[in-house]
């Protein structure tokens, strides 16, 4: 188990120093410096500028700095909002992100699972048909599509709930709906595939025949081992909702990291971009590994120290 | 037979011995062959047949393609003509679907926009497959160290975030549609390659291609011929998921403003277009894009599914 922990976590930090490498040639590979907009100013002032951003080093050298920097979690300043640093945006985005997302990740989860069990437990039924149509829906109807139709029917026509921005929980409603009709769906149809192969066990039949409630059967016999397969794509849920969250937060004006992000990539600030991609990319791979490990243990099939992942 | 009679004569009492006789054998006739044998693939599609949901899917794609080509050709006019009178009209028998602010046909614009998301689709998913399918067929075949450190890089991008990586690619490279066909090639293929992989290590100690090894067989030819017909099942159900995949990442690169870039429009940019005239009430204008998306989405992840179960030769009967 540690030797695997110890594994994984090198794994990681491979993957993210490859993630800052990428990041930050990919961006010093574009033609031409920010500052190119700015016309009026003198050959000095762009030294001088130059300087101050570090862009007059050999490349190298720029890259070495940048790595300890990132090291010590500093991601340099915006080259846009030079009051701001991305640290700071972060600092200010990231609560509201994350607010959104686990927000998003429990509603998804809670109302997937729902569904799946009572699909399964009305396998063929009316049940069934229902909760699946809803799961092809949401997986066939893009977030970005499902937004402006949450918009559409609830703050524009009916008027109940508010368009946008981030502010009491009548506001977080739509963001956290739109955002998670697609996960609830995949957990949806998870449980319910993997809830009809457990419920088809011995041991299921074992705890009918024993006469226990329907419920404890399904709640404390089935569900455990059902679940199994939906933590595994936890680790794809999560990262779909943390780029969802781009789209999500720039339709509803809400003032998270997504928002920074795409604002950054509009405006060409090259810091940011590195930064949030950078940050965006440790979070998930992250999530990933926890993902990884706690799977691990929930299930003692999987034997960790030896032989692993052949 | 005697005891049987004696116990219960009122149930069994008229049937005689006299009546069983053993068929005469002709031999010519048992050589035959009742059942014509069917091969995987027809096998598969009677079964992909049966399955309405995926026949559905697959009827409602042929449709999006016909529209496609023929879609701006029958429509009367042009999608970029613009007429300032017409602006924000709401759909009528002169325009289908409505005109956008610069009085353009929506419907034209559609069709348009689906040539741009299907043609991304198919054409990631092509190279998706040509790349993936090299790549995970040696890395399968060679086995052993080769192996090992190939399928070491394609772990690590896999634990890229496929859309970061996108973003990132197409913010580097000048907007436009191969750059997003790149962008969304540059770790797409690596699912493919690693399901190859894993096929490909199962089939190849079958003993078909031991036959094939010990003739002499060129690897690249057992490749070919032995190793890939055999994984085309689980292939085709892979792309069939990646085409929606890579419809849906350029659609939301396209709302995000750094996909399709105008003149060109897909559906993703006119579902973009259409977000700051949602309010005034333009439904139609968000409306079509956002029903074909949904409905391309849909089609292939349940025609997808059939051929899921369909192809899985566990399933042939």
């Amino acid at each position: 188990m540690v030797t695997y922990i110890f594994k994984r976590f090198f794994a990681m930090i491979v993957t993210l120093w490859l993630i800052i490498t990428l990041t930050f040639f990919l961006m010093h590979s574009l033609p031409g410096s920010p500052f190119n907009e700015e016309r009026t100013t003198s050959e000095a002032v762009q030294k001088n500028l130059e300087a101050h951003f570090n862009l007059d080093k050999p490349l190298p050298v720029q890259y070495v700095s940048y790595l300890k920097s990132v090291i010590q979690l500093d991601f340099g300043p915006s080259i846009k909002k030079p009051s701001d640093t991305v640290n700071e945006m972060l600092g200010r985005g990231f609560p509201v992100s994350f607010e959104l997302g686990m927000l998003t990740l429990l509603v998804a989860i809670i109302s997937g699972i729902t569904l799946g069990v009572f699909a399964a437990l009305r396998h063929n039924g009316i049940v069934d048909y229902i909760a699946m149509t809803i799961a092809v829906f949401g997986i066939s109807i893009p977030n970005f599509v499902m937004a402006t139709l949450l918009i559409q029917q609830f703050a524009v026509n009916w008027g109940i709930l508010p368009v946008a921005t981030w502010k009491s929980w009548q506001h977080m409603v739509l963001p956290t709906l739109a955002l998670a009709t697609g996960p609830m769906a995949i957990i949806a149809r998870l449980t319910r595939s993997s809830m009809l192969e457990v419920l088809t066990q011995d041991y299921i039949r074992t705890a009918v025949a024993k006469g226990l409630s329907p419920f404890k059967i399904v709640f404390k016999h089935a569900l455990k081992n059902a679940l199994l397969p939906v933590v595994t794509v936890l680790g794809t849920l999560a990262a779909g909702i943390l780029t969802g969250t781009f789209v999500i937060e720039q339709i509803f004006a809400i003032p998270g990291m997504g928002k920074y992000f795409v604002d950054s990539i509009n405006n060409r600030d090259y810091p940011v971009i590195m930064g949030t991609t950078v940050f965006y990319s440790a979070l998930l791979i992250f999530l990933l590994f926890l993902v990884d490990i706690a799977y691990g243990i929930l299930d003692p099939r999987i034997k960790l120290h030896k032989g692993e992942g052949k | 037979m005697e005891l049987n009679k004696q116990q219960d004569p009122k149930l069994a009492p008229d049937i005689l011995d006299e009546w069983f006789v053993p068929k005469e054998k002709n031999r010519d006739e048992a050589e035959q062959v009742v059942r014509p044998s069917v091969s995987y693939w027809k096998d598969s599609w009677l079964r992909l047949v049966k399955n309405k949901l995926a026949m559905l899917g697959l009827i409602f794609l042929i449709l999006l393609v016909v529209m496609a080509i023929f879609g701006p050709v029958i429509s009367p006019h042009p999608g970029d003509q613009q007429v300032l009178e017409n602006q924000n009209q709401p759909p009528s028998a002169e325009h289908w679907f409505g005109t956008d602010e610069l009085g353009r046909d929506v419907f034209t614009r559609t069709w348009e926009g689906a040539r741009v998301s299907l043609f991304v689709g198919v054409v990631a998913a092509l190279i998706d497959f040509i790349v993936g399918v090299t790549y995970g067929g040696i890395a399968g075949y060679k086995g052993g160290k080769v192996d090992h450190y190939m399928m070491r890089f394609v772990e690590i991008l896999y634990g890229l975030p496929y859309l970061l990586v996108v973003i990132l690619v197409s913010v580097v490279l000048e907007p436009g549609l191969f750059s997003i066909i790149l962008a969304l090639s540059v770790t797409g293929w690596v699912g493919m390659a690693r399901m190859v992989r894993g096929q490909v290590l199962q089939i190849k100690n079958y003993e078909f291609v031991l036959a094939s090894q010990t003739f002499g067989t060129k690897t690249s030819r057992i490749i070919r011929k032995n190793l890939l017909p055999n994984t085309m099942g689980p292939i085709i159900v892979q792309m069939t998921l990646t085409v929606p995949a890579a419809i849906f990442a350029e659609a939301f690169l396209s709302f995000l403003g750094i996909g399709i870039q105008p003149p060109l429009a897909s559906w993703g940019s006119m579902a973009s277009d259409a977000l700051p005239v949602i309010l005034s009430g333009h439904w139609w204008r968000l409306f079509f894009p956002a029903f074909f998306i949904s409905l391309t989405m849909f089609s292939f992840n349940v025609l997808g599914d059939g051929l899921q179960d369909a192809l899985d030769p566990k399933l042939r009967r």
